[in-house]
């Protein structure tokens, strides 16, 4: 009787029941961090290598991204700026721009393009290859020693990439005003740190640490629970970035909306 | 082969497990009596692999009970079930040798994780002594993509030697290799027994495997246990058409 509801059951009553329950899942998969967070044994050996993995092995494409965002936004506000007389305006803009928005959102997605594929297609071959199954019964809490260390090294390592990033971004930006409007880095840099206020480098870092959170537990969580071989794997690498990108552009349009509410207040 | 045996070492009973509408498992009922090795035979799909699976807690059962070393794993709390699995060697199918690690990191990580205040002599002695007796000294540095299937094979027992268990588990020892390294791994299983004395379940479908191995053989059939008994109680005399058909297939009648 149960069974013959069950398969009449429209298929769309069917994806609400398997999203609710995804929802639950990877509830319990974080509220798990939390808890496992605190109690030893810590792994430091590993955070310190996740740190090296994720934030060492980033910096070429990290450099290489935030040096060409620098000098395209500035070449981009240029005309703008101009028609109104205000091209001297451009460090005190940049800056903003960058430091605000830009550098954490460029550097996340960034991320979560390398970091957290990688970490879910590792994670997901480990899961369809037994090795996680390996370390449960040698009394190895692989939770920990997975999951935990690299989503630390994600929140520990994306705020100093972001604020890397910034410091290349700016010196992108510096090269263009430089040979346009003839501008020295000191004169640059004055104008930057006169636009820029305490509460933007704060929240920059704090939402930093939120999509650095973001991009690790998502990975973890997706290559944790993948399944079906080498195409789950691949399913939990590209999941990984999908879901990482849609939660970090989403917490950008809250952190905006709180920072707004504090600056205005 | 010994013949005697009296100590239970585990005592499986009623047990059941379902994957959904699949129920794979129907009230198996298994005893595993100390040095013994228990082979435990059956098609793919059968359910042999979830049966150990059950035992060390990556699965959990739906109904029954699993006694090991006395103590009945469904009641256990994790710290106690860890402390249990440390006494349970599990050799994986595939291997499952952590690919990041070399072959020495694979062997130390469950003994450093597990026994604190190791001296580096201690440790190195311990991997070296292991991997010379799986006969392969020269692979310590090298990584598990650059093993063959039988090497990964040996260095996965290995691997589950190091915590010295008493009781071991091989899902599917043999699958996927050739027949001279079936010979060796079902050599290197006698030899475990012999040398770390503990007894063992071991599950496969390669009826070579099972009667060199194995003391009893208990066949899995669609979820229950048709025939338990010696190679010869259950395979000479068999006249359930089920038995005789694998035993037919693997010999090639």
């Amino acid at each position: 009787m149960s069974e013959t509801i069950e398969r009449n059951r429209p298929v769309i009553s069917k994806k609400i029941d398997k999203f609710f329950v995804g929802l639950a899942d990877a509830f319990n998969f974080v509220k798990r961090f939390f808890q496992e967070v605190w109690f030893p044994p810590y792994e430091f050996k590993e955070i310190l290598r996740q740190c090296y993995e994720i934030g060492y092995r980033s910096l070429p494409l990290i450099s290489l991204t935030g040096f060409i965002v620098g000098i395209v936004f500035t070449n981009q506000s240029r005309p703008s700026l101009s028609e109104f007389g205000a091209a001297s305006w451009l460090p005190a803009l940049i800056s903003i721009a960058i430091i605000r928005a830009m550098g954490p959102l460029v550097t996340a997605l960034i991320a979560a393009g390398k970091v957290g594929s990688s970490i879910g297609a590792e994670i997901g071959s480990m899961k369809v290859t037994e090795q996680i199954d390996a370390m449960e019964v040698s009394a190895i809490n692989p939770f920990k020693y997975l999951v935990v260390t690299r989503t630390i090294a994600t929140t520990l390592m994306i705020p100093i990439l972001v604020l890397y990033v910034d410091f290349v971004a700016l010196m992108g930006s510096f090269i263009n005003v430089n040979q346009n409007e003839l501008v020295s880095l000191s004169t640059f840099f004055v104008q930057v740190f006169e636009a820029v206020s305490f509460l933007d480098v704060f929240s920059s870092i704090i939402k930093s640490l939120v999509f650095g959170f973001t991009i690790g537990i998502v990975g973890c969580y997706k290559g944790y629970n993948s399944s079906n071989g080498t195409e789950g794997v691949g399913k939990a690498a590209n999941a990984s970035v999908v879901m990482s990108m849609f939660l970090i552009f989403i917490e950008e349009l809250l952190a905006l909306q709180i920072v707004n509410a504090i600056r205005y207040a | 082969m010994h013949s005697d045996y009296t100590e239970k070492v585990v005592e499986i009973r009623g047990l059941k497990k379902s994957f959904d509408e699949n129920h794979v498992l129907k009230g198996v009922d298994l005893d595993l009596f100390k040095s013994e090795n228990l082979v435990v035979l059956g098609k793919s799909g059968s359910g042999k692999s979830v049966l150990i699976k059950l035992m060390v807690g990556l699965l959990r059962q739906d109904e029954g009970t699993i006694k090991i070393l006395g103590k009945d794993t469904e009641k256990l709390k994790l710290k106690e079930l860890n402390k249990l699995r440390l006494k349970i060697g599990f050799a994986f199918q595939a291997s499952a040798l952590y690919d990041s690690m070399t072959v020495r990191e694979n062997l130390e990580f469950p003994l450093t994780r597990n026994i604190k205040g190791l001296t580096r002599k201690e440790i190195n002695l311990k991997v070296e002594g292991l991997l010379d007796s799986v006969g392969l000294p020269n692979t310590i540095n090298q990584m598990p993509a650059e093993l063959s299937g039988g090497q990964k094979k040996r260095i996965g027992i290995a691997r589950t030697l190091i915590l010295e268990p008493e009781i071991m588990l091989y899902d599917e020892p043999t699958a996927g290799l050739d027949p001279t390294t079936c010979i060796d791994i079902n050599n290197l299983i006698n030899q475990v027994r012999e040398e770390y004395n503990t007894s063992s379940i071991v599950i496969t479908h390669d009826l070579t495997c099972a009667k060199v191995t194995g003391d009893r053989m208990a066949v899995l059939i669609e979820g229950q246990f048709e025939a338990v008994g010696t190679f010869d109680e259950v395979f000479t005399t068999a006249s359930d058409p089920k038995i005789k058909s694998f035993y037919d297939y693997n010999f090639i009648k």
